[in-house]
């Protein structure tokens, strides 16, 4: 089956206010099948909201795509002009980044807003234009529809604004959606409710989906597939239960230890100090050599000072970038 | 032994209504009662609207509660006038969720760290430049980071400062509202195992505020659920985890992201 999205040996840098350049993706590599849900594991620093904002050329006037190639339904975006891509972003891919509160209008109603996608992308006319805004609103809430259309967003709580969101991302029926932590300020349980609505929404409407956390718990029994991204590169990626069950590469190992012992009515103890990686994330801007995870890694060995790790298969549609699977 | 905080019957009431003299009003805390015992830790779980930060305002003395004791060291502290809570609340310090919210932008490390010994201890400055070099040792800072701004240092770095600034006047107590809850998952790690070391070598007592069980369950001797202004349930860690009564608790429970090395859950939702 031909991927919905591309992304060939994608590496973006951004300026830093002395001119210097700061790598902050090298050579990111993915695919993505249609109606596929990739969840991108990564730590603050790691580039992934970088990666998020590159495949539809939206990073801040500092940043540069260096190399690469994002094709999204056989074109590259990359090299797209300017009305294409605007018919892309919000029409072809929907896009919910980071900060909810700060993604409404504060003075419109969210019915409005919804509506404004549509009409961007669309020609309807008012009477259809309100109908399909009230239908969207119905997908992604269970009553109320007609007040929360014309509630103003600091009416509404954390999770019904996230759900307004996920509507106008879905509103011209997306071929993928890109979805940059979108639960991370919510309660638990609003958590598991608005996964799991989008797990709905896009499986019964063939969405593919990228989601972006740095919670590997969320991604269990949700993602298809993980990408791991530690400090700009892919560390590792594959099918969700064989990277969270059995991960390979040292940092995604290192990093499942260090979450709480699950929770089970048989502890036998608690207060107990939790395993840590040592050191901290490297100084992207800084230039080195070899593997990024070097420094931190319990299996590090001397050709990993001096080059980068290709990724290499170790299962079934599973590939990891570190020396000690290289052939 | 007696408890180091000990609460009964807390309510608190905002006004709630629009116009001037509405008396609606919103019961944010309604007849709270639980106790901490010295040198432990308490995690209050549940969610945004419980109540959970209304009490912990209380308890830190920022907040005068509507009605109700809190006993610290055995003095009602709500009863105290503003002049004795000048000396109880050093006693008991804040960490919040959000370190770039709570530390001066504009303030460097050493300005943040030393404001409190300033105000409350009056420390002679080569005092204050000791002190501030310990602070940083305690909680694994470099020093070399006194002239450094929060903007200029990392999630988990915040956090350390924040958590060195609440340790600046040697309290008894410290809570810490969803401290860890903004923090990658390496660094949420690093930062309990701190919370843990410091609990042990200076004897903290902690009030731990969380929505999240498995981060609960790893710090806390106790825990207390908490639901729309009331203590729904609580008990050791052991017993909450292994035989919920409440909704509240089996609802949070199971909405706690699972993971597939766990064992079957032991909780009947």
């Amino acid at each position: 089956m031909t991927p919905i999205l591309e992304v060939h040996s994608l590496h973006v840098a951004y300026f830093d206010r002395q001119g210097k350049l700061c790598p902050a993706l090298a050579g990111v590599n993915l695919d993505l099948a249609p109606g596929e849900i990739l969840g991108v594991l990564g730590e603050s620093g790691s580039g992934k909201s970088t990666l998020a904002a590159s495949l539809l050329r939206l990073l801040p006037s500092n940043g540069i795509v260096q190399k690469g190639r994002v094709l999204f339904e056989g074109a590259n975006l990359l090299e797209a002009s300017p009305q294409y891509l605007r018919k892309i972003r919000g029409g072809r891919v929907g896009l919910i980044l980071q900060e909810p509160s700060l993604a409404l209008h504060p003075a419109l109603q969210v019915g409005q807003q919804v509506s404004g996608v549509l009409a961007a992308h669309e020609s309807f006319d008012r009477r259809t234009l309100r109908e399909k805004t009230l239908q969207l609103l119905a997908s992604v809430f269970t009553h109320e529809v007609e007040r929360i259309s014309r509630s103003y967003p600091h009416q509404l709580s954390g999770g019904q604004r996230q759900r307004v969101l996920i509507a106008q991302a879905i509103a011209c029926r997306p071929s993928l959606v890109v979805a940059d932590e979108p639960t991370a300020s919510l309660d638990p349980s609003t958590q598991l409710e608005i996964l799991e609505l989008f797990r709905t929404l896009t499986r019964s409407l063939g969405i593919a989906l990228i989601l972006i956390t740095h919670n590997p718990a969320l991604l269990f029994g949700f993602a298809d597939r993980i990408l791991v991204l530690y400090a700009g590169r892919v560390a590792e990626i594959g099918p969700t239960a064989n990277v969270l069950a059995s991960p390979q590469h040292p940092y995604t190992r290192a990093l499942l230890r260090c979450l709480p012992t699950p929770l089970s009515g048989e502890r036998s103890e608690h207060k107990v100090r939790l395993h840590v990686i040592a050191g901290d994330p490297p100084d992207l801007s800084l230039h080195a050599r070899g593997c990024r995870f070097e420094p931190r890694c319990a299996d590090r060995m001397e050709i990993c000072k001096g080059d980068e790790p290709s990724s290499a298969a170790v299962g079934e549609q599973h590939n990891v970038a570190c020396f000690k699977f290289a052939s | 032994m007696h408890p180091l905080l000990k609460v009964e019957d807390l309510v608190k009431q905002y006004p709630a209504g629009r116009s001037a003299g509405s008396k609606v009003k919103l019961l944010a805390l309604d007849a709270v009662s639980l106790s901490i015992a010295q040198q432990t830790t308490l995690a209050l779980v549940g969610e945004s609207g419980s109540g959970k930060s209304t009490l912990a305002l209380c308890f830190a003395c920022l907040e005068q509660p509507t009605s109700g004791s809190i006993f610290f060291e055995g003095v009602d502290v709500a009863a105290l006038p503003e002049s004795e809570l000048r000396s109880v609340r050093p006693q008991v310090q804040l960490v919040f969720q959000d370190p770039a919210a709570s530390l001066n932008p504009r303030w460097t490390t050493f300005e943040i760290l030393s404001e409190p010994l300033f105000l409350q201890r009056s420390l002679a400055k080569q005092n204050r430049n000791n002190t501030v070099s310990q602070l940083l040792d305690r909680v694994a800072l470099p020093r070399n980071l006194t002239s450094r701004r929060p903007g200029e240092l990392s999630g988990g770095q915040k956090q350390r400062l924040a958590i060195a600034r609440a340790l600046a006047l040697e309290p008894k107590m410290i809570i810490l509202d969803e401290a860890l809850s903004a923090l990658d998952c390496s660094v949420q790690a690093q930062i309990l195992n701190l919370l843990l070391d410091l609990q042990s070598s200076l004897g903290l007592t902690y009030l731990f505020i969380t929505h999240d069980f498995s981060m609960a369950a790893q710090i806390a001797d106790q825990i207390a659920v908490m639901d729309r202004g009331r203590i729904v349930e609580s008990g050791t860690v052991h017993k909450i985890l292994s035989s919920p009564t409440h909704e509240s608790t089996r609802t949070l429970l199971a909405a706690t992201p699972r993971f597939p090395t766990s064992p079957p859950s032991q909780v009947n939702p």
